[in-house]
């Protein structure tokens, strides 16, 4: 509550602050990059592109006092509400301790993208942020030369002041901030970017994350934590069975408990799934506890829908016959068949990989007040723009009447980037007449996810005599992500082939890629990494298998598959190539990158080394979201098969680095998120049902069992490489790292995930 | 009708008796630094201290906590001056935040009964704490440096 309200008056302030509000200034990407000389990403060619005008994102108050505004969604990576700020401030050469962060609403015409997934932003941002805040060190620079008569080459901003060299006199930020916010902005050649040497923020890593005080005394107000005056609480039930729907009900139960206030049937959809709701009956009460136990007492009668039958492990069998037999082509290098058959040596590997439910530690939740025609949403929403635009068209608004506010995201990993419980929000509070706030709980959350994926891959790699791989054919099975935009689509889309399939690295002649076709069966979404996890897992445990197979030391082996540095394009194979949206030229597959996050977490680990019984290190390797990350994982399994794993080692190249501290912290989650994937991760179906519900079925990595240590190594780069995504490319190698080191431990090959209690039968 | 204390201040609450501790925490007193997060005292984003004793609010029904002290994390430290808070703080533990006055709460019961835990009582006390952000490593290292006064 007492966030929304100084939200309100900040806002206020802003506009007041700069005086007027200019219209959002779009780029096309050419201008764009020109005006940096600099480098083009695929920023400009996202939904509502990039908006540079420095008026948007900054104000500055008479007393100096700096507001930057963070227009994308803060889930833990410290990506939105810290580094990008920081580095608007650093340019702007800002004092960090006058600063202050406003978190925008969503509004992509005015802000640009805000759509905060595919670990975008600081990849995205960084040259635009740049440009801002040198824009407003400009126009406090242009404002103080005026003040003094001038010419404004003779005066320098720095350190929150204007310096007249002639003179020596000073000026604060503030002392011209409403003549400097009054100039228009800067033409691109006025705009002197700093030099990376002249950097007090950027790539230091020493900014503490702006809402870590907040957090610890308990103040961060979270989706679940807006308040609104007289709001109701709200909990629904759901068709327990995807595409099902409520044939009947009986509210009398429901309608006794204390507290309860309203029944609500909400509408679903039909297929596909979209970010709609998927309807049921929601119990709206005057407290959550009230809300859970009016449900409770609901009797419904569901039709379960053409899914009713969904049974996770039939469709497993069904997907291992589908990878048996040739797929659709989708790369076909040399010609893989005829070198197989030919082969010395054929290793066959076929690797199963579960769906899994994101479990942020936030349920997704939504707060919604919808009156007089006008509607507004606190919501810990990954894409603040999108969820506005969904609410305006499911509730036949006008966009200009929507406010959709981004609150804290208690996590997100790619679950919050739909906002289906925001759109349930809206229409209860609609029905209601008053606010509501949704609450999902955890076996809403988990069984009502948007799950990852499930799939098979079967790889057959051929070798000749010597043991040189000279055959490769990866063939990979698994419902798409497509199948929520579009009716019954059965093969990956090329953003999905292009996540560790079609983009492999190795340097072999015959190389094939093929997809079978699969149905989905549930609510298929992007979880933190997406397809990389399964094609990643495949391919970096063939690597360990080939080196098995060939009695070659893995890390040794992983280096000869990889071959000599050199461009891999895919292009010349691929059609429609996807390279995370971004270009290229500008982000090659590098395979000089990729050797050298391998060499140099093998170095780091003393790859080589003896280690006691029943230890063993394995390793892997992936480019994901244009980054690369070598993971060296040391497992122990005692006799009895515990698995532990004492230590984890992970180098990463991620171009020019803006914030090391997040990415250590980025790079250390991922192990532990890793380890759960890898470990436990599993949501079963059976009768079209999610079996699992909460965090005693669906477990994850707790601290006892946690990779004990993981240290980091960051590769280092100027600021002319260009930087690349860190929020996901941490997970893909963990996973086959780890299984390496229990084969290297344990000579027990893990093909199927999760390892479960396979080391111990 | 029963009393309770909740970070030194007298309530009253007259409503459902088996309602859990977080709800009247978060829905009635708006105290919304205690979280939700499993509702079966599996991930102990809920945790708060009954008498001192880290307690999970979600499995805690308000009949239990008649007459009894309740200290949230909103009343650990107004301004994060506890010691594992300070400890929380220079280390950077949290990534998303969620769990961490949770976390937080249950490090601080720790610490009142112990005062120099080991590697493996740290773990054993913490481990019904979930971090999905994965910040355990750094929650070892800020409950030693608390303990340390490091
Ligand atoms: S919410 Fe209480 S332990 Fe999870
Ligand atoms: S910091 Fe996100 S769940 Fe712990």
């Amino acid at each position: 509550m007492k966030t929304i309200i100084e939200n309100v008056s900040r806002r206020r302030f802003l506009v007041g602050a700069g005086g007027f509000v200019v219209a959002a200034q779009l780029l096309p990407a050419k201008a764009f990059a020109e005006m940096h000389a600099d480098y083009q990403t695929g920023a400009a060619a996202m939904p509502h592109g990039v908006v540079t005008d420095p008026h948007v994102f900054v104000a500055i108050a008479p007393d100096g006092l700096v507001t930057i505004i963070a227009a994308r969604a803060e889930m833990g990576t410290g990506a939105a509400r810290t580094t990008l700020p920081m580095i608007v401030a650093d340019e702007l050469d800002a004092d960090w301790s006058r600063v202050r962060i406003e978190q925008s609403p969503g509004n992509e015409e005015k802000y640009g993208n805000q759509d905060t997934d595919g670990s975008r932003s600081v990849r995205h941002f960084i040259q635009p942020m740049r440009h801002i805040g040198a824009s407003v060190r400009r126009m406090l620079e242009i404002a103080a030369a005026r003040h003094w008569g001038v010419d404004d080459g003779d005066v320098e901003a720095a350190d929150h002041e204007i310096v007249n060299r002639k003179t020596g006199e000073k000026l604060g930020y503030g002392d011209v901030a409403a003549e400097a916010m009054a100039l228009p902005a800067p033409a691109a050649d006025q705009v002197r970017l700093k030099t990376p040497e002249q950097f007090r923020y950027i790539g230091k890593g020493t900014i503490k994350p702006v809402d870590q005080m907040d957090i610890i005394t308990g103040k961060a107000v979270y989706g679940i934590d807006a308040r609104l005056p007289d709001m109701k609480f709200a909990v629904i039930a759901r068709p327990p069975v995807f595409g099902g729907k409520m044939a009947s009900y009986d509210a009398a139960d429901a309608m006794k408990v204390p507290g309860v206030e309203k029944i609500v049937v909400i509408e679903g959809t039909p297929a596909p799934a979209k970010f709609q709701p998927l309807g049921g009956v929601a119990v709206i009460a005057s407290n959550t506890w009230a809300a859970m136990n009016g449900r409770d007492a609901l009797k419904i009668t569901w039709d379960d829908g053409p899914h009713a039958g969904y049974d996770s492990a039939a469709f497993r069998a069904e997907m291992e016959e589908t990878a048996r037999k040739p797929g659709v082509v989708l790369r076909d290098d040399g010609d893989a068949e005829k070198a197989l058959a030919s082969a010395a040596k054929v290793v066959t590997g076929e690797y199963y990989l579960p769906h899994v439910a994101h479990a942020a530690m936030e349920p997704v939740t939504a707060t919604a007040s919808f009156a007089d025609g006008k509607l507004a949403v606190w919501a810990p929403v990954q894409s603040p723009g999108g969820t506005r635009d969904e609410l305006a068209k499911r509730l036949a608004l006008k966009p200009e009447d929507v406010t959709v506010h981004t609150t804290l995201l208690g996590g997100g990993f790619g679950r919050k980037s739909k906002c289906d419980y925001a759109i349930e929000a809206a229409l209860l509070s609609r029905e209601m007449g008053a606010p509501v706030k949704v609450i999902w709980s955890r076996e809403d959350d988990i069984q009502h996810d948007y799950f990852h994926t499930v799939s098979v891959e079967r790889i057959d790699a051929g070798l000749d005599q010597s043991g040189k791989v000279v055959a490769w054919r990866h063939r990979s099975v698994a419902p798409t992500i497509l199948s929520i935009f579009a009716p019954d689509p059965k093969h990956e889309a090329p953003f999905e082939q292009g996540m560790g399939l079609v983009d492999n690295p190795f340097d072999i002649a015959n190389l094939r890629c093929e997809n079978g076709a699969a149905e989905a069966h549930t609510r298929i979404g992007w979880f933190r990494s997406v397809s990389n996890i399964p094609h990643a897992f495949a391919v970096q445990t063939m690597a360990d298998e080939i080196a098995a197979a060939a009695g070659r030391d893995p890390k040794d082996m992983l280096l000869e598959l990889i071959g000599p540095s050199r461009i891999v394009d895919p292009r010349k194979s691929v059609k429609n190539f996807w390279n995370y949206g971004d270009p290229v030229e500008v982000y090659p597959i590098d395979t000089a990158r990729l050797r050298g996050v391998v060499e140099l977490v093998a170095a780091k680990s003393d790859w080589g080394k003896g280690l006691p019984p029943r230890h063993g290190l394995g390793i892997a390797v992936h480019r994901s979201f244009l980054t690369y990350v070598a993971t060296v994982v040391e497992a122990a399994v005692d006799e009895q098969g515990k698995l532990a794993v004492p230590r984890v080692w992970t180098a990463v190249d991620a171009g020019f680095v803006a914030n090391p501290e997040r990415i250590h912290s980025q790079m250390e989650g991922a192990a532990v998120m890793g380890y759960a994937l890898a470990r436990y991760g599993e949501i079963t179906f059976k009768n079209g049902r999610a079996e699992q519900g909460n965090f005693d079925s669906y477990k994850v990595t707790r601290i006892d069992e946690s990779p004990a240590e993981t240290q980091v190594f960051i590769v280092e780069h100027g600021i002319d490489v260009p930087s690349s995504g860190i929020g996901e490319p941490g997970i893909p190698p963990f996973a086959p790292a780890l299984c390496n080191a229990i084969f290297a431990a344990t000579g027990k090959r893990i093909r199927h995930l999760p390892i479960g209690d396979q080391l111990s039968t | 009708m029963l009393t309770l204390s909740v970070n030194g201040q007298r309530q009253s609450f007259d409503g459902d008796p088996s309602m859990p501790l977080l709800w009247y925490l978060r829905d009635e007193l708006g105290l919304t630094g205690t979280k939700f997060g499993c509702g079966i005292a599996e991930c102990g984003a809920c945790t708060v201290h009954v008498d001192g004793d880290a307690v999970r609010a979600c499995i805690t029904p308000m009949g239990g906590v008649a007459d009894r002290t309740v200290t949230t994390i909103e009343g650990l430290s107004t301004d994060g001056s506890h010691p594992v808070q300070k400890a929380w703080y220079a280390l950077n533990v949290p990534q998303c935040g969620y769990c961490q006055a949770g976390q937080i709460m249950q490090a601080a019961a720790l610490l009142a009964t112990n005062k120099t835990p080991s590697e493996a009582q740290i773990h054993e006390a913490m481990a019904g704490n979930i971090c999905r952000c994965g910040c355990y490593q750094r929650i070892t290292a800020a409950v030693k440096a608390a303990a340390t006064g490091a």
